[in-house]
């Protein structure tokens, strides 16, 4: 029960303002901003707690969403809401900046009312919701009665998220692996943690009322056709010995039309795609990474104005992949004075506003090595207090999932239209982005 | 972007802060920051040594950075650089930076001492003020090590210029306010008494604030500074506006400096020598003439100076006290402030004249202002100066004046801030009673304090006005018909319930002979508000009915039935029940000479300090009471539950002469409430809260009491004690009663003429153990004992007041269990 939503700017200003109950008073607004945004010291948890208030707020940029409410709600909730919001926004006007909200605040406000009944979270599907929240005039749209008596009955209906009657010429289907690797290893080479969060995000655009089956090398399923077939392994055969055969999921989440009945009898994914483009599935894993990447640092304190740094990295998946955006931080200590670096391979650049060198490598194939060296000098100063060393960090993205998921089939059937699972084009992909990839050093 | 100027305007920093400002978020704005911390680190570090310039560039953008409130570890070296320039604006930054962020670096606090040293003997004055202003700003005591033996110096050498004097003697005063003990005036001390005579009225304005810091510490040794500092008033005082130049302030000739001498001045007593003082008073008497004279001009800044010092002088006459002549001037002169435009002003009248009123020359000057003082009271929107409005009306409070006070106050009090009422009721109280002409007026005034703000009145209010009924006689009938009427009001509060019950229950004989106020009458009119109030004040009504019981015995079944009704016998609280259960058995048993005895009137209060000036003063902090009130308040009457040395039970009965004697000297009498309490026994201590509950008729003493009693059961209640039969068992070693619920039942039964011999082995039978020598009543018995049960042991403890003559006993049990305590009773009561 979200009692109130504001969208703030990096001033401070209240761009959107929308209370959804009485007990959210108009000083709320100036609550969270003397409280959160303007406080001395910087906020850095997302629930904010003012004279029995709760605030949740999200940053985008530099626009500040905050949801306020009084009573104990589910505050796992009210952030997938406001995630969910700002999807929704940017599919409407884009990037979600100060000046789009100020172009769009008519929209924003009949967005509110149409997805937050009395705080309550209603449909936020896009597709849905641009059926009827539309960006033209009214005079423009020539949306007959039963057209729109059509789209009261859809979007109330039992399958909310897709229309009838869709057609096209050519029955296409995307599907993207998209998984962050997550990872906290000692300058020894020991991981501390490590885990990765995937999303599998597809883009259907098919005829009718289709009926989708999704299959992956889930270790539950596979066992289970392990035990119930042959001795001999099927998804063994079937992935060609491309490393692991299947994956522990920890724990996975679904879009709304995927049939959780059936998932939790059978486990197998199945729904009735809504059109367009959309997230099916979120999961995390934490057995089995594949780590892309190993960073080896060397840090050697040469008096006390000197700081020699070397560092290489090694990936580690198959030559004939490449990685992509590969970028190495290396942070410096707070008295640094003077840099002087080498690398081979890429670029290297001592950032001094972000106290850091930044070391870009373009592409980089699979199982190379790179090394970068450092001469950091360092200005005497009186404090004591010792470097904290924060730890190396990295970003890149490589052409495989991590967590070592596989797409075995992603089925289609349509019984009214003729067309079959064959005539459908699919494409999948497979993205691991870094996420927090830090060798602490 | 801000213009820069071309000459001495640092480019850079310019640009820094105007990106600064610009930033749009604060990431951005570190982000900005940690650029510029990098580049002013790689240039301090660069080799090439860097010129003047740039060094106050960078060390100006780190003190901008600092103050925006980032650490800054480094650039100290460079800001000691910049101090041995010989460029101002170098110097200067570089002081301004060591100012503001000095640490305690022992390496560097040399090298920048060293250079205020070198400063501090050139002779540029320039460069001497910025030394100066940068010990006075940093005050370390490693600063004040180092030059508070140079700066007395500079002060009093005669080729200094007047502007380093200046900063000298502010500095010195900054010195010696953060360590006294390193600053030693000693020889210096007559040539600084001696500044007041220079020739700069700038240097005079900065030596009188240090001489006035320092002549409140040792006045003796600045004494010489009086004369001339009367002085140097009359020159200013008696000066032309035109005469000093640069030091006139709007038509007013150096206000500041006259303040400031004004306030020098009440350091000291009036001066002795004739002629000084007759020279300040005529400087006082210009004074008060000239804020007569029509303003010369009619920007505030004119009137303010002229207040300013006006004001001062008037504090000046208050501190002299003396000149009864210049005190009524002065009262006469705020007069004219109380309706002054300005709040301010009002204020400050308001407050002087609080002061003037307690002085004995100017009180009746102050008292004609009455009528405006009130209206003050009335109209005023600021509170504060209401509340000096308030304070000045009680300061200003006679006999002649005290009814009218009174009265106005207490009209005031319905509409008054609920910040201030509390004091105003007690300011209320403390007035009607020390001005009370007839008694009845007192009365009549507290009832009403009472009915207007109840809430705000304090305990010691209406313990008070009980108290000076009881103690006089006169005043006894009109207050028992005061209050009968008071009651009558359909909603009354608490207080006056407490106060109508206390009084109706002592005195309510005097106005039963009116057929309207019969005794039912009154018992019906106190009953209806019985059961609204808490639970202490019921208490107090309880033992107002066993009062009635005796002062009009034709109540008796009418009250008896209520004390028998469930709501008080059965009643969950254990004092209410308890109460009711013993004045239940008190009226059906005792014959009416016992009662007339146990329920006599109360009798007279000893004479003590008044408990609400007591609380005023707490209220107010000490000296905000005048010295005329504390005077006064010797000669009134004794307290009603005053200070702390009435201990337990012993005072609750004033007439009881001792505490280990019996409490209301029954022992003679019919032996009801025989208890005998004893101070040296704990147990029989606890024991005795049954005692007193009987007899104590005050609820508040009993209450109080009672609390005592709890105390002592939370003592024992900690404890795990072990009871044995044993004979020997000491009080001492009886430390002990573990128990929960402490229950004491007590039973009357006919006596049953009977041997000590026999009680003892009924007693024994019981497989009790007689204690001897416990009780101060060698009659008593007291026994202890463990019974066996099967699941555990409970201990109790017993005792039996036997009394021959009434041919009555009274039992009491304690034990662990309440259940085994209420068997144990039955029992023995069957067997006696």
């Amino acid at each position: 029960m979200i009692g109130g939503l504001f969208i703030y700017n990096h001033k401070g200003e209240v761009l959107i303002s929308r209370v959804y109950r009485d007990d959210i008073g108009r000083n709320a607004v100036d609550a969270f901003r003397v409280n959160v945004i303007h406080a001395r010291q910087q906020v850095r948890s997302p629930v904010t707690n003012i004279a029995r208030t709760s605030f949740f707020h999200i940053k985008r940029s530099n626009i500040w969403l905050a949801a306020v409410t009084k009573q104990n709600v589910n505050a796992a909730m009210v952030f997938e809401f406001l995630y969910k919001m700002c999807d929704v926004m940017s599919a409407y006007f884009g990037k979600i900046s100060e000046e789009n909200i100020k172009n769009n605040f008519v929209l924003i406000y009949e967005l509110l009312d149409e997805i937050l009944d009395f705080g309550y979270p209603q449909n936020s599907e896009t597709g849905a919701l641009k059926t009827f929240i539309t960006q033209q005039g009214i005079k423009g749209q020539h949306q007959t009665k039963e057209e729109q008596s059509q789209i009261t009955s859809q979007v109330t209906g039992q399958i909310g998220w897709r229309r009838e009657g869709i057609k096209y010429r050519r029955n296409e289907l995307f599907l993207d692996v998209l998984e962050s690797v997550n990872l906290l290893m000692s300058p020894q080479g020991q991981v501390l943690s490590a885990h990765v969060s995937g999303r599998v995000v597809m883009k259907s655009y098919l005829s009718g009322m289709p009926e989708c089956k999704f299959g992956m090398n889930d270790k539950i399923v596979i066992d289970k056709q392990g035990k119930g077939g042959t001795t001999d392994d099927p998804g063994k055969s079937e992935l060609g010995g491309s490393g692991k055969q299947s994956i522990a999921i920890d724990d996975c989440t679904f879009h709304q039309c995927v049939r959780l009945s059936k998932f939790d009898s059978e486990r197998s994914i199945s729904f009735i795609p809504p059109d367009g483009e959309y997230e099916l599935m979120r999961y995390r894993t934490t057995k089995d990474i594949i780590l892309p990447f190993r960073v080896i640092p060397l840090v050697r304190e040469v008096g006390r104005t000197k700081l020699e740094v070397k560092v290489v990295i090694k990936s580690n998946f198959k030559p004939s992949l490449l990685a992509q955006k590969i970028e190495v931080r290396i942070p410096t200590p707070l008295n640094t004075s003077g840099v002087q670096v080498i690398c081979m391979k890429g670029k290297a650049k001592y950032k001094a506003s972000e106290n850091a060198i930044v070391w870009k490598i373009k592409r980089m194939a699979g199982m190379k090595e790179s090394q970068i060296s450092a001469e950091i000098e360092l200005l005497p100063t009186n404090d004591k207090k010792k470097w904290a060393r924060p730890p190396i960090s990295m970003n890149f993205e490589v052409p495989f999932a991590p967590s070592g998921l596989k797409v075995r089939y992603l089925k289609v059937f349509e019984s009214k239209l003729n067309y079959s699972d064959h005539d459908v084009i699919k494409w999948v992909r497979y993205i691991g982005r870094s996420g927090i990839y830090e060798t602490r050093c | 972007m801000p213009a820069v100027s071309k000459g001495d305007g640092m480019r850079g920093l310019a640009v820094f802060i105007s990106d600064i400002r610009n930033c749009k978020s604060k990431e951005a704005e570190i982000k900005r920051i940690n650029k510029e911390l990098a580049n002013i680190r790689s240039k301090f570090k660069g080799d090439k040594a860097l010129d003047g310039y740039s060094k106050k560039k960078y060390v100006c953008k780190l003190l901008f950075i600092f103050l925006l409130g980032h650490d800054i570890d480094f650039g100290h070296m460079e800001a000691v650089n910049l101090l041995s320039s010989n460029k101002y604006t170098e110097k200067q930054i570089g002081y301004l930076f060591i100012s503001v962020l000095v640490n305690s670096n022992s390496e560097l606090i040399r090298l920048i001492n060293n250079a205020i040293k070198n400063d501090l003997s050139s002779r540029n004055p320039t460069f001497m003020c910025l030394a100066l202003h940068c010990i006075a700003n940093v005050g370390s005591r490693e600063m004040a090590e180092a030059f508070a033996g140079e700066i007395p110096r500079i002060l009093v050498a005669g080729d200094t210029m007047d502007s380093v004097k200046q900063s000298a003697a502010l500095c010195l005063l900054r010195l010696y306010k953060t360590s006294p003990d390193l600053v030693l005036m000693g020889e210096w001390t007559s040539r600084v008494v001696h500044l007041l005579n220079d020739q700069h009225m700038g240097v005079v304005t900065a030596a009188i604030s240090l001489i006035t810091c320092l002549s409140q510490k040792n006045p003796d040794e600045f004494k010489t500074c009086v004369s001339l500092a009367v002085s140097r008033l009359s020159r200013i005082v008696s000066s032309a506006s035109t005469d000093l130049q640069d030091y006139t302030y709007y038509f007013v000739p150096a206000p500041w400096l006259s303040c400031k001498l004004l306030r020098l001045l009440q350091c000291y007593p009036p001066p002795e020598d004739g002629a000084v003082k007759g020279r300040l008073v005529e400087c006082l008497e210009t004074i008060l003439n000239k804020a007569q004279e029509p303003p010369k001009s009619k920007k505030v800044q004119h009137s303010n100076a002229k207040n300013a010092i006006l004001f001062e002088a008037i504090s000046l006459i208050i501190h002299y006290d003396s000149e009864p002549n210049l005190l009524v001037r002065a009262c006469n002169q705020l007069g004219q402030f109380l309706q002054h435009r300005e709040t301010n002003l009002r204020y400050l009248a308001l407050e002087s004249m609080c002061t003037l009123a307690s002085s004995e020359f100017s009180h009746e000057a102050v008292k004609t202002h009455i009528e405006t003082v009130i209206n003050a009271l009335k109209t005023e929107r600021d509170v504060s100066v209401r509340q000096r409005a308030a304070d000045l009306l009680y300061a200003m409070c006679d006999r002649s004046n005290a009814k009218q006070i009174v009265a106005e106050m207490l009209s005031y009090l319905e509409t008054a801030d609920y910040s201030i009422r509390e004091e105003m009721v007690l300011k209320v109280a403390i007035l009607a009673e020390k001005y009370a002409v007839d008694y009845s007026w007192y009365v009549d005034t507290i009832l009403n304090l009472i009915r207007i703000a109840g809430d705000y009145v304090s305990e010691e209010v209406w313990y008070r006005v009980i108290q000076i009924v009881i103690n006089r006689d006169d005043v006894q009938g009109y207050a028992a018909k005061t209050v009968f009427e008071a009651l009558q009001a359909p909603a009354c509060h608490e207080n006056m319930v407490k106060v109508g019950g206390y009084i109706l229950g002592e005195f309510g004989n005097l106005i039963a002979g009116d057929p309207r106020s019969s005794p039912l009458v009154q018992f019906n009119l106190l009953h209806s508000k019985f059961h609204l109030c808490s639970v202490p004040t019921r208490a107090l009504l309880l033992s107002a009915y066993i009062k009635f019981i005796n002062l009009f015995p034709e109540t008796k079944s009418t009250i008896q039935e209520v004390l028998r009704s469930d709501s008080q016998i059965r009643n969950s609280d254990v004092e209410l029940q308890q109460r009711a259960v013993e004045y239940l058995k008190l009226s059906s048993i005792a014959s009416t000479d016992v009662l007339a005895t146990v329920l006599e009137e109360m009798p007279p209060f000893p004479e003590r300090e008044s408990s609400i000036l007591a609380k005023l003063k707490k209220k107010k902090g000490p000296g905000a009471v005048s010295v005329n009130e504390l005077e006064e308040g010797k000669r009134e009457g004794g307290e009603l539950n005053g200070g702390g040395e009435r201990g337990g039970d012993s005072s609750a009965i004033a007439s009881t002469p001792s505490p280990s004697a019996d409490l209301l000297g029954l022992r003679t009498g019919p032996p009801v409430t025989a208890a005998a309490p004893s101070t040296g026994s704990l147990l029989v201590d606890v024991f005795s809260e049954a005692g007193v509950n009987d007899d104590g008729f005050l609820s508040t003493q009993v209450s109080k009491i009672y609390n005592t009693v709890l105390v002592v059961f939370g003592y024992f209640n900690k404890k795990i004690l072990h009871i044995v039969p044993l004979n020997d068992l000491s009080e001492r070693e009886l430390v002990t009663i573990n128990e929960q619920t402490p229950q004491g039942v007590f039973v009357m039964a006919p006596f049953l003429k009977m041997f000590r011999a026999l009680t003892c082995t009924i007693l024994l039978g019981l497989g009790m153990a007689l204690l001897e020598n416990v009780d101060p009543n060698p009659e008593n018995f007291v026994c202890a004992g463990v019974i066996q049960t099967k699941a555990q042991q409970v201990g109790s403890l017993l005792r039996l007041e036997p009394n021959a003559q009434a041919q009555m006993y009274r039992l009491t049990v304690r034990s662990s269990k309440d259940t085994v305590s209420k068997r144990l009773c039955e029992l023995l009561a069957e067997q006696f």
